[in-house]
C-alpha cells in the first residue's frame, strides 16, 4: 500500500464511502501543504509588518523620487490632526475619501484617535515602531524565499506545476472558459472526473499568484534595498524608479489580499472541512454525481 | 458532503476571530521580549553576509541626469541644530568650523572648509532613501573620505569611522541625544562616500547639515550623518554612546542600513 506522499497527487486513494456518491482522493503533496501553510502564517506577518512600514510614510508615488513635496497617487493623511477629533482620509488619484477610524486616523496607544496610516489592529507590531517592524519583514522575508524556493523547486521537478497547474488546450478554448464563468456565477460546484482537476479559472488564478504576483513582491522589495540597487541598477528600470518600486509593492500586496479573500470563499463554497481538510492530510472526497 | 450549520458557522467564525486576536496579541509580547527580537535579528545578519558578498566588487549607485534632481530635498530630523556653540559658527559662516580627525590614525588633524575645499572634489547625482519610505535626489560634491583617510594614515587596528554631529534630537542636556554614526572600512573606501561640503551646485544648505555631511550611497538615508564635526577612527563601537554605532541604532535600527 503506497503512503501518501508516494501517490501522485489526483490518484483515488481509497474505495468510495457512501454507496457510489462519495470517492476520496489524494489531492495535496506534503510539500505543496507544508509550503501552503507556511505560506499563510508568513505571508499574513509579512502583510502586517509591511503596513506597519508603510505608516512611516503613508505616501505613494511614482517614479524614481517622492518625498512630502511631491505629489503622491494615494494618500492617507488627517485633515486636522491637532483637533481632539481628527477627521482621517484616503486620497487617491484626485478623490478623498473619509475613513476615520481606520484609514489616516484610528486609536492609538492611549485609545485616543491619531494620525496613522493603518490601524493598530492591522499592523505588527500594533504599535508604531518601525525599526520593530522592519526587523520583522526581513527576517521573514528570507523564511518566504525560501519556502517559496522549495515549492518552486519541488513542483518544477515532481511535474506538479505541468500537471496540476497548466490548463489543458481544451480548458483554454473561449468556450470552455465562458462555460466556466457562468459556473462560477452560478456557484455551481464540479463533480466527478471534473472535481478531480483544478478548473481553468483556478489554474489560471494560482500561476498568476505563483508566477507573477508573489515573484514580483520579492523583487519590487529587493529594489528597495540600496545596496542591491547599486548591483542591479537596471531592475529598477524596469520597474520605473524607487517610488514606483514601493507602489507597485503594495499593490502586489493588495492584490495577494484579493486572491485570499476570494480564495477563502471559495473554500467556504466549495466545503470547508473538506478542503481545509485536504491542505492538511491530503486526502480530498469528491462527490460522483452531479447534483444540480 | 458536510453541510455547515449556521451555529456551526457561528462557532468556527468566533474560533477564528479569536485565534487572530491570540496570535496578535502573541506577536507584540514576542516583538517586546529582547531575545525574540535578537532571534528575528538574524534576519538582519543574514541580509548583511549577503550583501557584502554580492557586493563584494563594490558597483556604484546609480547616478542621475540633472534633469532627475527633486525640485525640494527634504530635510528629516534635525533643520537646526540647537546648541550655541554650532549657531556661533553659523553666524560667520563656518569660518571658524574644523573637522577634527582623531583616534587610531597615524596624523590627527584638524581641517577648515577652505581646506576641504582645496583637496579633489567627487560630485555625484544620487538618491537618498530614508528608511521612512520616501527618496530624494540631489547633486552632491565634496571629499571623498578614502582620500581623507590615506591623508591622516589609519591603523591596522581601525575597523570603523564614525561621525560625531552637532545636532541633538532630544535636546539632551548630557549629550547622549547627540547624533553620530558609524561604517566600516568596506564602505568608507568606496568610491562614492563622500564628505559633502555642496548640495545642488550651492555650499550645503543648514537644514541638510552645513558645513558637511557625509553620503554613504548604498545605505539609507540615517547613516548619512550631517552636521560632522568629529571623524574617529576606532576598533570597537560598544563604548560610543549607546554602544550600537548610531543614534538610531541605538533606539532599535540595524547599523546595516544597506536594506
Amino acid at each position: 500500500m503506497p503512503t501518501d506522499s508516494t501517490l501522485p497527487a489526483g490518484s483515488t486513494r481509497s474505495a468510495p464511502r457512501r454507496g457510489a456518491s462519495r470517492e476520496v482522493i489524494y489531492r495535496h503533496s506534503v510539500v505543496v501543504r507544508v509550503t501552503h501553510w507556511v505560506s499563510v502564517l508568513v505571508i499574513s506577518l509579512l502583510l502586517m509588518s509591511g503596513l506597519q512600514i508603510f505608516n512611516a510614510h503613508p505616501r505613494l508615488y511614482w517614479g524614481a523620487y517622492g518625498a512630502d513635496a511631491d505629489k503622491p497617487w494615494l494618500e492617507m493623511a488627517a485633515l486636522n490632526p491637532d483637533s481632539d477629533r481628527p477627521t482621517g482620509v484616503l486620497r487617491v488619484a484626485g478623490g478623498e475619501l473619509r475613513t476615520t477610524g481606520v484609514l489616516g486616523v484610528s486609536a492609538g496607544e492611549s485609545g485616543a484617535f491619531t494620525e496613522r496610516g493603518f490601524p493598530r489592529w492591522a499592523t505588527l507590531p500594533g504599535a508604531r515602531d518601525l525599526a520593530t517592524g522592519r526587523r520583522w519583514h526581513f527576517f521573514l522575508a528570507w523564511i518566504f524565499v525560501a519556502n517559496g524556493l522549495v515549492y518552486l523547486l519541488v513542483g518544477a521537478l515532481n511535474g506538479h506545476f505541468r500537471r496540476d497547474l497548466a490548463p489543458t488546450g481544451a480548458q483554454l478554448r473561449p468556450r470552455s472558459v465562458l462555460a466556466e464563468i457562468i459556473d462560477h456565477i452560478r456557484f455551481r460546484r464540479p463533480a466527478g472526473e471534473e472535481a478531480k482537476h483544478y478548473n481553468v479559472l483556478q489554474k489560471l488564478t494560482y500561476l498568476a499568484v505563483v508566477f507573477v504576483l508573489l515573484p514580483l513582491m520579492v523583487l519590487t522589495g529587493l529594489t528597495m534595498s540600496p545596496g542591491i540597487d547599486s548591483l542591479a541598477p537596471w531592475l529598477l528600470d524596469l520597474l520605473g524608479g524607487r517610488q514606483s518600486a514601493r507602489s507597485i509593492h503594495f499593490i502586489t500586496a493588495d492584490l495577494i489580499v484579493l486572491f485570499v479573500i476570494v480564495h477563502v470563499v471559495e473554500v467556504f463554497i466549495a466545503g470547508v472541512f473538506n478542503e481545509i481538510g485536504s491542505m492538511i492530510t491530503g486526502s480530498y472526497a469528491i462527490r460522483t454525481e452531479r447534483h444540480p | 458532503m458536510i453541510a455547515i450549520q449556521p451555529s456551526r458557522r457561528r462557532l468556527l467564525a468566533a474560533g477564528a476571530a479569536s485565534l487572530a486576536g491570540l496570535a496578535l496579541a502573541g506577536c507584540d509580547r514576542l516583538s517586546a521580549s529582547p531575545s525574540f527580537q535578537q532571534f528575528i535579528g538574524s534576519g538582519e545578519d543574514l541580509t548583511f553576509d549577503a550583501q557584502r558578498f554580492l557586493l563584494a566588487g563594490q558597483p556604484l549607485a546609480r547616478e542621475f541626469p540633472a534633469s532627475m534632481i527633486s525640485p525640494v530635498f527634504k530635510s528629516n530630523g534635525t533643520s537646526m541644530p540647537g546648541s550655541d556653540e554650532y549657531q556661533a559658527l553659523a553666524d560667520k559662516g563656518f569660518a571658524a568650523w574644523r573637522l577634527i580627525v582623531e583616534g587610531l590614525v597615524a596624523r590627527p588633524s584638524s581641517f577648515s572648509l577652505d581646506d576641504l575645499h582645496r583637496m579633489p572634489a567627487r560630485t555625484q547625482i544620487t538618491r537618498h532613501d530614508c528608511v521612512e519610505g520616501w527618496s530624494a535626489i540631489g547633486r552632491w560634491s565634496g571629499v571623498p573620505l578614502g582620500y581623507l583617510l590615506r591623508l591622516v594614515g589609519i591603523s591596522p587596528r581601525a575597523r570603523y569611522v564614525v561621525f560625531r554631529c552637532a545636532d541633538d534630537l532630544e535636546n539632551s542636556l548630557d549629550g547622549s541625544g547627540l547624533y553620530y554614526e558609524s561604517i566600516d572600512l568596506f564602505d568608507a573606501f568606496h568610491p562614492q562616500t563622500i564628505l559633502a561640503h555642496s548640495m545642488n551646485g550651492r555650499p550645503l544648505p543648514i537644514p541638510n547639515g552645513a558645513p558637511l555631511r557625509l553620503r554613504v550611497e548604498r545605505q539609507l538615508g540615517y547613516k548619512h550623518a550631517k552636521y560632522v564635526m568629529r571623524i574617529q577612527l576606532v576598533d570597537r563601537m560598544d563604548r560610543l554612546q549607546g554602544g550600537k554605532g548610531g543614534y538610531w541604532e541605538d533606539r532599535g535600527y540595524e547599523w546595516y542600513a544597506g536594506i
